[in-house]
């Protein structure tokens, strides 16, 4: 029953990681397709440690996996900070049908 | 000289759950790292330790962590709906947002919760003047006091009461 349950996690996590992969895709801009790789894939692969955890317990490997989980959610927004910050200093700019820049115009 | 004491406390513990296990030689060495560790950048963890001393503090963290978790699944929903909708119903724009916040801390966490929760991700912050630019998935309001309210109007008060 356990098992169930943390393969049904594993599952939620992987689908969301496909998302994120596909919006990676589709998405128009270098933005839209931060939102994609940063809120898909970070909460997938949190689902997928998530899962660990349920199927291992309290266990040296499971532990590992929400201490994972937990960096995972420390780390990932600075990234995205760090790279959409340096893509619009050095000039990339947003899609043509973007509704406003207000970062541009206060620069 | 306390801001160090809680460091090597904070990253003793986090060895020990890592390793998990109590055998003398992971809990030698992960004393030395711990150490190693609070004299590297022990004096950077906190200015002002009696704020560590404040039990509401830790109250509010965790009725943040619910609100955080909730929002961030609606989020994670939200993006891949807009995702795999063929129409793709985006209306992306960098929009402007004042906060009341000063305290680093205080700050990277809103950022980082603004990240991870429903459309939006922190482009840059200003800090002297209180200003986030975010950059929206689908805007609402280009107007920065109705943007304030929608995007951090939820967070920004439990995180006032948590780092402030």
């Amino acid at each position: 029953m356990i098992d169930l349950i943390g393969y049904i996690f594993i599952g939620i996590g992987i689908t969301f990681d496909f998302i994120g992969c596909l919006g990676l895709v589709r998405l128009p801009d270098l933005y839209n397709r931060l939102h994609a790789s940063i809120k898909c894939v970070t909460f997938g692969t949190c689902g997928i440690m998530l899962g660990v955890f349920v199927i291992h317990g309290f266990t040296d490997v499971g532990i590992k996996a929400i201490f994972c989980a937990l960096f995972l959610l420390l780390t990932a927004p600075v990234s995205a900070h760090a790279i959409s910050r340096a893509a619009h200093l050095s000039g990339v700019k947003p899609w043509e049908k973007s509704v406003c820049d207000h970062y541009e115009k206060d620069k | 000289m306390k801001s160090r004491a809680l460091s090597f406390l904070l990253a003793f513990v986090f060895w020990v759950a890592l390793t998990w296990s109590l055998d003398w030689q992971y809990l030698l060495t992960g004393v030395i790292i711990s150490l190693f560790i609070a004299w590297a950048v022990g004096d950077i963890l906190t200015r002002n330790p009696w704020k560590f001393k404040q039990h509401a503090r830790y109250i509010w963290a965790v009725y943040y962590i619910w609100v955080f978790i909730w929002e961030m699944v609606k989020g994670n929903i939200d993006g891949a709906y807009r995702i795999l909708h063929p129409g793709l119903p985006i209306k992306p724009g960098i929009v402007k947002v004042k906060t009341n916040l000063r305290s680093d801390s205080a700050l990277t966490y809103l950022a980082n919760t603004i990240t991870l929760t429903p459309g939006t991700f922190t482009v840059d912050v200003d800090s002297e003047n209180g200003y986030l630019y975010v950059h929206w998935m689908n805007v609402e309001t280009e107007d920065i006091d109705k943007a304030t309210e929608i995007i951090i109007g939820k967070y920004e008060k439990i995180l006032g009461k948590i780092f402030e």
